[in-house]
């Protein structure tokens, strides 16, 4: 795996709607809930909200996360922060001639929001690379 | 028992014990001794930073008459390592039912 890839995931899927209903069903709360997780998410840059998932054993299920961008039909995202492990998820929209060609790119080890890893920030990815290594070493 | 993942981050969110830990697990077993000298950091820091290593399963102690010896347990790291894989499968089953929405609703 490469350090790119370590980073970032990225995933791609080309829907049969458009890009208008496709951004409902990202940005409404009730929609949101029926695919994602229940949230009281707004559209609005600078609003602070929660995914909740299920609780599990070592884990709230609270997802801690701030609307970052909001481009209407084109561009959201919003920081995704749980166990320690501070994200963004990024989505594109782009329209094409059947539908929607949506993007989810959810990236980072940063550490924005989060005061206990403050300086982790410029060093995780790296760490992590190195650690790849010797955990494949392994096997 | 096994550490969360938020000790094992909260354990490498620090820089030095970051570095304590890359080094065990590039030159292999050392004693306290040896990384404090390594180190830039006093004795009593780094055993405080070993100690919360091994509280979150990071490292192992083995005492051998008054030296004490550390070394790194890998699998340890999985949690992190797996962060990828884990949020993968969750992103994909989650645009499966996306698009079960998408031909749900009105146009």
């Amino acid at each position: 795996m490469n350090t790119a890839a370590t980073r970032t995931l990225v995933i791609e899927k080309e829907f049969a709607h458009s890009p208008e209903k496709v951004w409902r069903a990202l940005t409404q709360g009730a929609l949101i809930k029926e695919w994602l997780m229940d949230n009281d998410f707004q559209p609005v840059v600078g609003h602070r909200f929660t995914f909740r998932a299920t609780p599990v054993a070592n884990w709230s299920g609270v997802i801690n996360s701030e609307v970052l961008v909001v481009e209407p039909n084109e561009r959201l995202s919003y920081s995704w922060g749980s166990l320690g492990l501070e994200t963004s998820v990024v989505w594109t929209l782009v329209a094409t001639k059947t539908g929607t060609l949506l993007r989810m790119e959810q990236s980072g080890f940063g550490s924005d929001q989060d005061a206990a890893y403050k300086g982790a920030k410029y060093g995780w990815t790296k760490f992590i690379g190195n650690m790849e290594r010797v955990v494949g070493g392994l096997q | 028992m096994a550490a969360t993942s938020t000790q094992i981050f909260a354990a490498l969110g620090d820089p030095t014990r970051r570095a304590i830990f890359e080094r065990l697990s590039r030159d292999g077993e050392q004693t306290v001794r040896v990384l404090t000298d390594k180190s830039h950091v006093s004795q009593p820091a780094v055993s405080k930073h070993l100690g919360v290593l091994k509280r979150a399963g990071l490292v192992r102690a083995r005492h051998s008459g008054r030296q004490t010896h550390y070394r790194v347990q890998p699998k340890a790291l999985a949690p992190l390592v797996d962060w990828i894989s884990h949020y993968s499968r969750f992103w994909h089953e989650r645009f499966d039912r996306l698009e079960n929405l998408l031909d749900r609703m009105e146009p």
